[in-house]
Protein backbone atom coordinates (compact mmCIF):
# COMPACT_ATOMS: atom_id res chain seq x y z
CA UNK A 1 0.00 0.00 0.00
CA UNK A 2 1.41 3.40 -0.91
CA UNK A 3 0.75 6.64 0.94
CA UNK A 4 -2.91 7.63 0.62
CA UNK A 5 -3.17 11.04 -1.12
CA UNK A 6 -6.58 11.63 0.52
CA UNK A 7 -4.77 12.33 3.82
CA UNK A 8 -4.26 15.90 2.60
CA UNK A 9 -7.16 17.94 3.90
CA UNK A 10 -8.52 15.18 6.14
CA UNK A 11 -9.90 16.48 9.46
CA UNK A 12 -8.34 14.95 12.58
CA UNK A 13 -9.69 15.45 16.11
CA UNK A 14 -7.50 17.47 18.52
CA UNK A 15 -5.22 15.34 20.70
CA UNK A 16 -6.07 14.73 24.35
CA UNK A 17 -4.79 17.61 26.53
CA UNK A 18 -1.10 17.26 27.50
CA UNK A 19 -0.27 18.81 30.86
CA UNK A 20 3.34 20.02 30.91
CA UNK A 21 4.96 19.10 34.24
CA UNK A 22 7.89 20.95 35.80
CA UNK A 23 9.86 17.76 36.34
CA UNK A 24 9.17 16.68 32.74
CA UNK A 25 10.63 19.95 31.50
CA UNK A 26 13.68 19.44 33.72
CA UNK A 27 14.06 15.85 32.53
CA UNK A 28 13.84 16.92 28.88
CA UNK A 29 16.23 19.83 29.43
CA UNK A 30 18.80 17.49 30.94
CA UNK A 31 18.40 15.09 27.99
CA UNK A 32 19.22 17.82 25.43
CA UNK A 33 22.10 19.26 27.49
CA UNK A 34 20.08 22.42 28.14
CA UNK A 35 21.84 23.92 31.12
CA UNK A 36 20.43 27.44 31.00
CA UNK A 37 18.62 28.06 34.32
CA UNK A 38 15.32 29.14 32.68
CA UNK A 39 14.71 25.43 31.96
CA UNK A 40 15.20 24.18 35.52
CA UNK A 41 14.92 27.04 38.02
CA UNK A 42 11.41 28.51 38.48
CA UNK A 43 12.91 31.73 39.89
CA UNK A 44 15.08 32.22 36.80
CA UNK A 45 12.01 31.62 34.62
CA UNK A 46 9.91 34.07 36.65
CA UNK A 47 12.62 36.70 36.29
CA UNK A 48 12.02 36.43 32.53
CA UNK A 49 8.28 36.83 33.01
CA UNK A 50 7.17 33.18 32.82
CA UNK A 51 4.93 31.42 35.32
CA UNK A 52 7.25 28.41 35.63
CA UNK A 53 10.22 26.69 33.99
CA UNK A 54 10.54 27.16 30.22
CA UNK A 55 10.76 24.09 28.01
CA UNK A 56 13.63 23.82 25.52
CA UNK A 57 12.50 24.71 21.97
CA UNK A 58 12.37 21.14 20.68
CA UNK A 59 10.12 19.97 23.55
CA UNK A 60 7.22 20.74 21.17
CA UNK A 61 8.11 17.47 19.44
CA UNK A 62 6.81 15.55 22.46
CA UNK A 63 3.36 17.05 21.85
CA UNK A 64 3.63 16.77 18.08
CA UNK A 65 4.39 13.09 18.49
CA UNK A 66 0.81 12.57 19.68
CA UNK A 67 -0.36 13.69 16.24
CA UNK A 68 2.11 11.41 14.48
CA UNK A 69 0.62 8.52 16.49
CA UNK A 70 -2.80 9.59 15.17
CA UNK A 71 -1.45 9.51 11.64
CA UNK A 72 0.09 6.06 12.05
CA UNK A 73 -3.19 4.79 13.52
CA UNK A 74 -5.18 5.76 10.40
CA UNK A 75 -5.98 2.35 8.89
CA UNK A 76 -5.79 3.62 5.29
CA UNK A 77 -2.74 5.93 5.60
CA UNK A 78 -0.29 3.64 3.84
CA UNK A 79 2.36 4.86 6.29
CA UNK A 80 4.30 2.27 8.25
CA UNK A 81 6.68 3.36 11.01
CA UNK A 82 9.44 0.97 9.94
CA UNK A 83 9.57 2.59 6.48
CA UNK A 84 9.50 6.15 7.82
CA UNK A 85 12.52 8.43 7.98
CA UNK A 86 12.41 11.88 9.60
CA UNK A 87 13.86 14.13 6.89
CA UNK A 88 13.20 17.64 8.17
CA UNK A 89 11.73 19.42 11.19
CA UNK A 90 10.56 22.97 11.73
CA UNK A 91 8.94 24.94 14.56
CA UNK A 92 7.15 28.30 14.39
CA UNK A 93 6.71 29.81 17.84
CA UNK A 94 4.25 32.31 19.20
CA UNK A 95 5.68 31.69 22.67
CA UNK A 96 7.72 29.00 24.41
CA UNK A 97 6.06 26.07 26.20
CA UNK A 98 6.04 26.59 29.98
CA UNK A 99 5.38 24.11 32.82
CA UNK A 100 1.70 24.21 33.71
CA UNK A 101 0.57 24.57 30.09
CA UNK A 102 -2.22 22.27 29.01
CA UNK A 103 -1.68 21.73 25.31
CA UNK A 104 -3.70 20.23 22.49
CA UNK A 105 -2.41 19.61 18.98
CA UNK A 106 -4.30 19.57 15.71
CA UNK A 107 -2.89 17.45 12.92
CA UNK A 108 -2.94 18.47 9.29
CA UNK A 109 -1.27 16.77 6.36
CA UNK A 110 -0.34 19.68 4.14
CA UNK A 111 1.56 17.98 1.33
CA UNK A 112 2.27 14.57 -0.13
CA UNK A 113 4.55 14.22 -3.10
CA UNK A 114 6.10 11.19 -4.78
CA UNK A 115 9.72 10.55 -3.92
CA UNK A 116 11.40 7.58 -5.57
CA UNK A 117 9.22 4.55 -4.85
CA UNK A 118 7.75 6.25 -1.81
CA UNK A 119 6.52 9.68 -0.80
CA UNK A 120 7.47 12.83 1.10
CA UNK A 121 4.73 13.65 3.59
CA UNK A 122 4.50 17.02 5.34
CA UNK A 123 2.72 16.70 8.68
CA UNK A 124 1.86 19.78 10.69
CA UNK A 125 0.74 20.03 14.31
CA UNK A 126 -0.74 23.33 15.49
CA UNK A 127 -0.31 23.40 19.28
CA UNK A 128 -2.61 25.57 21.41
CA UNK A 129 -2.94 26.20 25.13
CA UNK A 130 -6.08 25.79 27.28
CA UNK A 131 -7.35 29.23 26.24
CA UNK A 132 -7.14 28.27 22.57
CA UNK A 133 -4.18 30.59 21.97
CA UNK A 134 -1.51 29.44 19.54
CA UNK A 135 1.79 28.36 21.14
CA UNK A 136 3.80 26.66 18.42
CA UNK A 137 3.31 24.90 15.11
CA UNK A 138 5.55 21.89 14.55
CA UNK A 139 6.10 20.63 11.02
CA UNK A 140 7.72 17.33 10.10
CA UNK A 141 8.73 16.17 6.66
CA UNK A 142 8.63 12.39 6.62
CA UNK A 143 10.15 10.25 3.92
CA UNK A 144 8.02 7.15 3.51
CA UNK A 145 9.87 4.38 1.72
CA UNK A 146 8.19 2.25 -0.93
CA UNK A 147 6.98 -1.25 -0.13
CA UNK A 148 9.80 -3.78 0.01
CA UNK A 149 8.97 -6.43 -2.60
CA UNK B 1 17.09 49.12 26.39
CA UNK B 2 18.62 46.40 28.49
CA UNK B 3 19.63 44.39 25.45
CA UNK B 4 23.34 44.41 24.87
CA UNK B 5 23.54 41.99 21.95
CA UNK B 6 21.58 43.63 19.14
CA UNK B 7 23.58 46.77 18.39
CA UNK B 8 26.90 45.01 18.10
CA UNK B 9 25.96 42.05 15.88
CA UNK B 10 27.53 41.60 12.47
CA UNK B 11 26.85 38.91 9.89
CA UNK B 12 29.47 36.20 10.34
CA UNK B 13 29.92 36.72 14.08
CA UNK B 14 30.15 33.54 16.14
CA UNK B 15 27.68 34.01 18.99
CA UNK B 16 28.15 30.62 20.66
CA UNK B 17 29.89 27.30 20.25
CA UNK B 18 30.26 24.10 22.22
CA UNK B 19 31.20 20.44 21.98
CA UNK B 20 28.85 17.86 23.46
CA UNK B 21 30.01 14.34 24.16
CA UNK B 22 27.25 11.77 23.56
CA UNK B 23 27.28 8.30 25.02
CA UNK B 24 24.79 5.44 24.85
CA UNK B 25 23.49 6.72 28.18
CA UNK B 26 22.66 10.05 26.50
CA UNK B 27 20.55 8.21 23.93
CA UNK B 28 18.68 6.19 26.54
CA UNK B 29 18.09 9.36 28.55
CA UNK B 30 16.68 11.15 25.48
CA UNK B 31 14.53 8.12 24.60
CA UNK B 32 12.97 8.28 28.05
CA UNK B 33 12.55 12.05 28.09
CA UNK B 34 11.08 12.28 24.59
CA UNK B 35 9.17 9.00 24.40
CA UNK B 36 11.00 7.98 21.21
CA UNK B 37 11.90 4.36 21.92
CA UNK B 38 12.90 3.35 18.40
CA UNK B 39 15.44 0.55 19.13
CA UNK B 40 17.89 1.78 16.46
CA UNK B 41 18.88 4.34 19.11
CA UNK B 42 20.03 1.80 21.71
CA UNK B 43 20.27 -1.72 20.22
CA UNK B 44 23.24 -2.72 18.06
CA UNK B 45 21.49 -5.85 16.79
CA UNK B 46 18.43 -3.93 15.54
CA UNK B 47 20.62 -1.20 13.98
CA UNK B 48 22.63 -3.86 12.13
CA UNK B 49 19.47 -5.68 11.01
CA UNK B 50 18.14 -2.59 9.24
CA UNK B 51 21.50 -1.90 7.61
CA UNK B 52 22.72 1.02 9.72
CA UNK B 53 26.42 1.58 10.44
CA UNK B 54 25.67 1.43 14.17
CA UNK B 55 23.40 2.77 16.91
CA UNK B 56 22.40 6.32 15.94
CA UNK B 57 21.57 9.42 17.96
CA UNK B 58 17.98 10.60 17.54
CA UNK B 59 17.85 13.39 14.94
CA UNK B 60 15.71 15.34 17.40
CA UNK B 61 18.36 14.94 20.10
CA UNK B 62 20.99 16.46 17.82
CA UNK B 63 18.57 19.24 16.84
CA UNK B 64 17.71 19.89 20.49
CA UNK B 65 21.35 20.03 21.57
CA UNK B 66 22.19 22.33 18.66
CA UNK B 67 19.69 25.08 19.52
CA UNK B 68 20.50 25.02 23.22
CA UNK B 69 24.02 26.12 22.35
CA UNK B 70 22.74 29.66 21.81
CA UNK B 71 20.44 29.81 24.85
CA UNK B 72 22.91 31.37 27.34
CA UNK B 73 23.71 34.05 24.73
CA UNK B 74 20.05 34.56 23.85
CA UNK B 75 18.90 34.63 27.47
CA UNK B 76 15.24 33.84 26.79
CA UNK B 77 13.70 31.01 24.74
CA UNK B 78 10.84 33.42 24.03
CA UNK B 79 13.05 35.28 21.56
CA UNK B 80 13.00 32.29 19.21
CA UNK B 81 10.52 32.79 16.38
CA UNK B 82 11.40 29.84 14.20
CA UNK B 83 13.77 26.88 14.21
CA UNK B 84 14.30 24.32 11.48
CA UNK B 85 16.77 21.66 10.37
CA UNK B 86 17.22 18.89 7.86
CA UNK B 87 18.54 15.53 8.98
CA UNK B 88 21.25 14.80 6.47
CA UNK B 89 23.83 12.45 8.04
CA UNK B 90 23.65 9.92 10.89
CA UNK B 91 25.50 10.37 14.19
CA UNK B 92 26.87 6.94 15.07
CA UNK B 93 27.36 6.63 18.83
CA UNK B 94 29.99 4.01 19.61
CA UNK B 95 29.33 1.91 22.71
CA UNK B 96 32.85 2.54 24.03
CA UNK B 97 33.90 5.89 22.62
CA UNK B 98 30.58 7.70 22.24
CA UNK B 99 30.47 10.59 19.77
CA UNK B 100 31.41 14.27 19.88
CA UNK B 101 29.05 16.83 18.38
CA UNK B 102 30.65 20.18 17.57
CA UNK B 103 28.22 23.08 17.29
CA UNK B 104 29.03 26.55 16.01
CA UNK B 105 26.40 29.31 15.91
CA UNK B 106 26.98 32.24 13.55
CA UNK B 107 24.95 35.24 12.55
CA UNK B 108 23.66 34.34 9.07
CA UNK B 109 21.52 37.38 8.35
CA UNK B 110 20.26 40.50 10.09
CA UNK B 111 16.89 42.09 9.53
CA UNK B 112 15.47 45.03 11.48
CA UNK B 113 14.76 43.22 14.73
CA UNK B 114 15.27 39.61 13.64
CA UNK B 115 18.58 37.78 13.37
CA UNK B 116 19.02 34.50 11.58
CA UNK B 117 21.47 32.33 13.45
CA UNK B 118 22.98 29.54 11.38
CA UNK B 119 24.08 26.47 13.29
CA UNK B 120 26.65 24.06 11.99
CA UNK B 121 26.66 20.69 13.68
CA UNK B 122 29.48 18.34 12.87
CA UNK B 123 30.37 14.83 13.91
CA UNK B 124 33.71 13.34 12.84
CA UNK B 125 34.32 16.47 10.70
CA UNK B 126 31.10 15.92 8.73
CA UNK B 127 28.01 18.14 8.91
CA UNK B 128 25.09 16.06 10.19
CA UNK B 129 22.30 18.65 10.02
CA UNK B 130 21.47 20.78 6.99
CA UNK B 131 20.03 24.29 6.80
CA UNK B 132 19.92 24.54 10.57
CA UNK B 133 18.58 28.02 11.16
CA UNK B 134 17.12 29.81 14.17
CA UNK B 135 15.30 33.08 13.71
CA UNK B 136 15.50 35.16 16.89
CA UNK B 137 13.97 38.44 17.94
CA UNK B 138 16.46 41.07 19.04
CA UNK B 139 15.90 43.97 21.37
CA UNK B 140 13.46 44.33 24.26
Amino acid sequence: MSVNPDLVGRAFPPTAPYLVGREKVREFARAVFATDPQHSDPEAARALGYADVVAPPTFAMVVQDLTLQQLLAEPDSGIALERTVHAEQRFHYTRPIVAGDELVARLRITNIRPFGKGAMVTSEAAIEDATGAHVVTATSVLLIGGEVA
Amino acid sequence: MTDSTAPTLTVGDIVAERTVHLTRESLVRYAGASGDFNPIHYRDDVAAEVGLPGVLAHGMLTMGIAVETIMPWLGDAGRIVEYGARFTRPVVVDAQDGADLVIVAKVGALDEDIARIDLTVTFADTAVLGKTQVRVRLGG
